[in-house]
């Protein structure tokens, strides 16, 4: 029993992904010493906070069968629009009405790409790079972006609100775990319960295995596809609110080329990019290595322009060995078959 | 009256000949009658026509490779990655060909040159391995070695610019040959003919397209797959290492994060020209002709001062999503006329 459920472990990304996230901190901490403390772990976390909401939403894109790149520019949309009108109209008041605000702008970009997806069926990748150069010539242009300084009040006591601080004994360091963390875990608990247990979901895994299938199984792949992406414009731009309240300002560009980023960790915890196969968990861990690997090499004395070349070694890497284990399932599984015709 | 109906019914049948070909040269004329009437004499000029040709080669040579990979069904997102990679790595070659009296050697532009093709065919070499034999998605294979290639071109300049290059070989691309037609030009069309004739008139160029259009019937009917798909990657990387070789004459310096905006570019371009993303179907002339479109149209919009550089990206976009339209009416309409026979 024990080695049935090693066994079915060590078939899965999400443990392999666990490990070198396990030998990476080990080395970390032999190198500096500093990994293992409370404040380098919060710090941490709290880095996660954005990617990590970033990536439940791209997560379930890729899921469905489709890569969306458009995610951080509707984000920067939404988040500036929303602080610029709340900024000019000399808003005090708490997060309540922000948040309301990105979400519906956030709805309302989503639903553009949703429609050109689910309604003209047109492929995801090139749409939604169409939609993020849209997105960002409207903000630069149109709106003519600068950098707010000042954001609301209430938005900044968001963002420098603490659940509690961790203090590094031997340094004196100390680090606070944002509020914002209970708005990630949030979004994952509901993530998880829909993915899992609604129709919804389920249809989600039904159309990234196979579209006109789940069609024919009686999924309106249509009204799921146009409300993921609805919810995933949500999602994004609750985070880059996430962000802009945490950073204290509103920088227009500064989440622009966060996506492949992001992508890398999702396909790194395990997520089939052809769509159809993927955990939550595995996305998490994937992302929790893409933070660590950015955070953490500045506490290895790696130079921080080595940054971009590890990021392309782990998505070779992990792409790779994800897709050498396809390819070796689908050869065993061939092999199982003929060799049943052949009895 | 019949008369007319002839007409109408003739230009109807050129239309449809090929109707990306038609649609972008409708777009080039449309491009060229709105500068008449607003700035003919600035837009007009043989200045902004040599400068529009000495322009585009940098992105048109990029948009040909990923043509290429998109017809077999793929993509190469790679290409700017491998042209900083290539502009970088060359320019420190080309930094190291002087003699002692700080002179460019004889043979220093031709070695870099050959030195820049190679290290795009090795890269282009790596990214066909990548989807071919471990069987990485397209998309993430060129994805990740984008990363890993800046990445590397970071290393190799800790961040900064290669400048101080010796200035002949600057001086040589972009030459005007006879005063008037520049050398990047005639770099992009000799690529282009290349390509063109691959295509047209080898076998390589057949097999491709049937690459595209059913990789398992393909291979079913005794292609191999593997080394088409590393010829055809290796060929976007010398064409990505081409761009990156005008760009370093065009700078006269190299660094990581140059032309980031032009892989978005080449993918526009290429969907503009009438290749199907998902392979089997495209033609350079539509590619060449959507170069062309597209340089007319960035450099029209700069003769208006008003209009601020961020409303590309915004124009762009636009003309993606509505060219992605467009094309998803066009083969509604000929699947139902399949249907219908």
């Amino acid at each position: 029993m024990v080695s049935k459920t090693l066994k079915k472990l060590t078939q899965r990304n999400e443990f392999y992904i666990f490990i070198v996230i396990m030998l990476l901190s080990v080395v970390i901490e032999i190198r500096s010493g500093q990994f293992f403390t409370p404040n380098n772990l919060v710090d941490i976390a709290s880095a996660l906070i954005v990617p990590g909401m970033f990536a439940i939403g791209a997560f379930m894109v890729i899921v469905s069968g489709g890569i969306d790149v458009s995610f951080p520019a509707l984000a920067s949309l939404s988040v500036y629009t929303a602080t610029r009108i709340l900024t000019d109209a000399n808003y005090k008041g708490g997060m309540l009405l922000p948040i309301l605000m990105v979400v519906a702008f956030g709805a309302l970009l989503g639903a553009l790409n949703g429609f050109f997806i689910a309604y003209l069926k047109l492929p995801t990748l090139i749409i939604t790079l169409g939609t993020s150069s849209v997105f960002k010539g409207i903000m630069q242009g149109v709106l003519n972006s600068t950098q707010i300084a000042t954001i609301p009040i209430g938005m900044k006591q968001f963002g420098l609100g603490a659940l509690f601080v961790a203090e590094n004994q031997s340094s004196g360091l100390t680090s606070r775990m944002p509020t914002a963390m209970i708005m990630l875990l949030a979004v994952l608990f509901i993530a998880y319960i829909v993915l899992r247990y609604t129709m919804y979901g389920r249809g989600l895994y039904a159309i990234g295995g196979n579209e006109t299938s789940a069609y024919r199984a009686g999924f309106n792949v249509r009204a799921i596809k146009f409300m993921l992406y609805v919810s995933v414009g949500i999602v994004s731009s609750l985070a880059g609110l996430i962000r802009v309240c945490m950073m204290g300002q509103c920088h227009p560009t500064n989440m622009l080329g966060m996506e492949m980023m992001i992508i890398a960790g999702i396909v790194l915890g395990g997520t089939s990019i052809s769509g159809g196969a993927g955990s939550l968990t595995g996305c998490m861990i994937g992302t929790i290595l893409i933070v660590m690997v950015q955070n953490s090499l500045i506490l290895l004395g790696v130079p921080t322009f080595w940054q971009g070349f590890f990021l392309g070694m782990l998505i070779i890497l992990g792409t790779g060995i994800s897709a050498m284990q396809v390819s070796r399932a689908g050869s065993r599984a061939f092999k199982k078959t003929a060799g049943e015709a052949a009895k | 009256m019949s008369g007319k109906t002839d007409k109408a019914s003739f230009l109807k049948k050129l239309y449809s000949r090929d109707v990306h070909i038609s649609r972008l040269l409708i777009m080039l004329a449309a491009v060229l009658i709105v500068m008449l009437l607003l700035k003919p004499e600035k837009f007009y000029s043989i200045a902004n026509f040599k400068t529009m040709a000495a322009q585009f080669p940098e992105f048109g040579i990029m948009a040909l490779g990923i043509m290429l990979c998109m017809i077999t069904g793929g993509i190469d997102l790679s290409v700017v990655g491998v042209a900083n990679f290539t502009a970088i790595s060359s320019g420190v070659v080309l930094k190291s060909m002087v003699d002692s009296n700080g002179n460019l050697l004889g043979y220093g532009i031709m070695a870099t040159l050959l030195f820049g093709i190679m290290i795009g065919a090795a890269t282009g070499f790596i990214n066909g391995l990548l989807v071919s034999k471990i069987q990485i998605p397209p998309i993430l294979a060129t994805l990740g070695s984008y990363e890993l290639f800046t990445g590397i071109g970071i290393i190799l300049t800790k961040g900064k610019a290669i400048a101080d290059l010796p200035l002949e070989y600057s001086e040589l691309i972009t030459a005007k040959l006879l005063g008037a037609i520049p050398v990047q030009l005639i770099i992009f069309v000799l690529m282009a003919c290349l390509i063109a004739f691959l295509l047209a008139r080898t076998t390589y160029g057949t097999r491709i397209y049937m690459l595209g259009t059913n990789i398992t019937a393909a291979r079913f009917s005794g292609l191999k797959t593997g080394s088409l798909l590393i010829r055809t990657y290796a060929l976007s990387g010398i064409c990505a290492a081409l761009g990156g070789l005008v760009m370093l004459a065009n700078y006269n310096s190299a660094r990581a994060d140059y032309g980031t905006v032009y892989t978005l570019q080449c993918v526009l371009i290429v969907v503009l020209g009438g290749v199907n993303p998902n392979g089997g179907h495209g033609r350079i002339s539509g590619v060449v002709l959507a170069i062309l479109v597209l340089q007319m149209l960035s450099s029209g919009l700069n003769f208006f001062p008003q209009i601020s550089n961020f409303y590309k990206s915004l124009i762009w976009g636009s003309v993606l999503l509505i060219v992605m339209v467009m094309n998803y009416s066009t083969e509604n309409k000929s699947a139902k006329r399949v249907k219908a026979a």
